[in-house]
């Protein structure tokens, strides 16, 4: 049923990295996809994979959930490999046709797959290990600095967070939508892109008018249990780094030093 | 002065065409004056259209009147300066349960009343906890409000109010959506409320098979107050709430009916019990 999906791909288990600030998580997952772009040699990618190997499986996230995020790229992997072989200019090794595989070719192309698979699952591990709220949470804490420039941050997270709440409620709504015009005889299945397309409006405006109606009525609700913004607010389950978290940061810059010592400044 | 009073309220919507011109002016609450005392329980009844909504949001100050004047425990809610504390002692519960719970989790949501309240964090989980276990969900504080039924969902919402420590709840037709089971668990946590915390209650509803137990009841007709007296004293007025077009409980009805063929039988019959209690008494006599 739609009321059964879980947003982003949350994947409970009792590790130390799912108990990690998520504020840790954030700053980890830039630092880790910073370190790809830094390391350019193969010692470099060794300590990367090391460390991202280890990191899955202290997170006890059974591998495929990583590598079903990578579905969704393939095609810009395949891309992105494509163009590199052979249009990177540089000392040819293989000619068909017209088109020359070059020894640089080959180089930058296995490093811009391995980049784009590295950065996929890091950044899967991110989501998997912790809750959409939770995320939403740490942004907010980590950009409150923002604030001093009028960044409106903590409404945004509010946004964030009421989104991921009716998700569900909307789909579901939809759903309920789609049926109740199939029974007029609507019809979202045939025809061409712009007929599906055109489709699509009575099943839109519906949603939109009733989107409104719960906003405003959530808007209400909200005003009347005392919703101000984010002034004068405490919060239930307010961000405090423990031990594990501080050893969090200090592993994640120890790495990146690694990367940058070995993978950059020593050539091997 | 109790806790809800209002003098001549008065309350106005002004309709305008495309262009902003006023294109009539409807008075959804109209002269009405309230009087209610602390721990309560007050029922407001009246068909759509008829007010009883419109008034509740004057409770809270979500609106404000025209004319008149609405105190909530003591304070005019006209004064800016009360606001804050005017919803905090007056909570809210809306019809829909699902377009008033925030939180992702069950315990997330009842804690965001007093987030906003500025209660420092330890507290907030002492109030989340006393109140779930008011409303009897506390074994379900860490699921998400999606999964529950409709009855669950507005005991959370109602938890959510209890969380601010209100000294009174109105209720905005808190069982329209909700099946007879869902309606049963509502009321039934209300007027533990009522009757173990002291709360003052003030229910909005349609439904007469409710404010049975209430000690107070209004039915609005038209923006005013029609009928006020205890539940007994309006269900012995059945003609009356037939032309307000409300709809009497059936054990009140038969009694009314059979009364009306020449059993002799009291006025203002509530429950199954007390029909049946009547007529043995009617038997004996005879």
């Amino acid at each position: 049923m739609l009321r059964d999906i879980t947003l982003g791909q949350y994947y409970q288990t009792d590790s130390v990295i799912h108990r990690l600030d998520p504020r840790v998580k954030l700053v980890a997952t830039i630092l880790f996809i910073v370190s790809l772009f830094v390391v350019d040699n193969f010692a470099g990618y060794l300590i990367a994979a090391v460390f991202l190997a280890c990191m899955v499986k202290i997170s006890g996230v059974p591998f495929r959930f990583m590598v079903k995020g990578m579905k969704s790229i393939v095609f810009l992997l395949i891309i992105a490999v494509i163009f590199n072989l052979f249009l990177t200019p540089g000392e040819a090794v293989v000619t068909v046709w017209k088109l020359t595989i070059t020894k640089e070719g080959i180089r930058i192309a296995m490093m811009m797959a391995v980049r784009l698979v590295f950065l996929i699952i890091g950044s899967s591990l991110m989501t998997l290990t912790t809750t959409p709220n939770n995320l939403t949470d740490g942004m907010e804490k980590l950009m409150a600095p923002l604030k001093l420039f009028r960044v409106p941050v903590h409404e945004v997270a509010m946004m964030m967070s009421i989104a991921l709440r009716f998700i569900p409620i909307l789909l579901e709504e939809t759903d309920k939508i789609m049926k109740a015009q199939i029974a007029r005889g609507a019809d979202f299945e045939s025809g061409n892109l712009i007929k599906k397309a055109k489709g699509m409006v009575p099943l839109l405006v519906p949603l939109f008018i009733s989107a409104f109606r719960r906003a405003n009525d959530l808007a209400m609700a909200m005003e009347a249990r005392c919703y101000r913004g984010g002034e004068h607010r405490t919060k239930m389950k307010p961000l405090v780094y423990h031990a594990r978290d501080r050893i969090g940061y200090l592993v994640m810059f120890g790495y990146l030093a690694s990367c940058i010592y070995f993978g950059r400044i020593l050539k091997l | 002065m109790g806790i809800i009073e209002a003098k001549k309220l008065i309350f106005e919507y002004i309709r305008r065409d495309e262009d902003g011109n006023v294109e009539g002016i409807t008075r959804a609450v109209d002269e009405v004056d309230l009087d209610i005392r602390q721990g309560d329980f007050v029922a407001i009844l009246g068909h759509n259209g008829s007010g009883k909504s419109t008034l509740a949001k004057h409770l809270n100050a979500i609106l404000y009147p025209t004319e008149g004047t609405v105190w909530v425990d003591g304070k005019d809610t006209m004064d800016e300066k009360y606001l804050w504390e005017i919803r905090q002692s007056a909570g809210m519960v809306f019809q829909n349960p699902d377009n008033q719970i925030i939180g992702q989790v069950v315990e997330e949501d009842v804690g965001f009343g007093p987030e906003n309240m500025g209660v420092p964090t330890k507290e907030i989980w002492e109030r989340v906890e006393e109140s779930l276990k008011a409303v009897g969900m506390y074994k379900y504080r860490k699921h998400s409000p999606n999964k529950l039924s409709g009855g669950q969902k507005q005991r959370v919402s109602i938890a959510g109010v209890i969380a601010m420590h209100p000294k009174c709840i109105i209720l905005d037709e808190p069982t329209a959506m909700l099946d007879p089971n869902g309606r049963k668990e509502v009321i039934r946590a209300v007027r533990a409320l009522n009757q173990v915390e002291n709360i003052t209650i003030v229910l909005i509803t349609h439904y007469m098979e409710e404010i049975i137990h209430a000690d107070k009841a209004f039915v609005m007709d038209k923006g005013h107050v029609a009928m006020q007296g205890t539940p007994r004293e309006i269900f012995s007025r059945v003609e009356e709430l037939k032309e307000l077009r409300l709809d009497v409980p059936q054990v009140t009805l038969l009694a009314y009916e059979l009364k009306k063929s020449g059993i002799a039988l009291p006025d203002g019959i509530l429950t199954c019990e007390e029909l049946v209690q009547a007529l043995r008494g009617v038997g004996k006599w005879q």
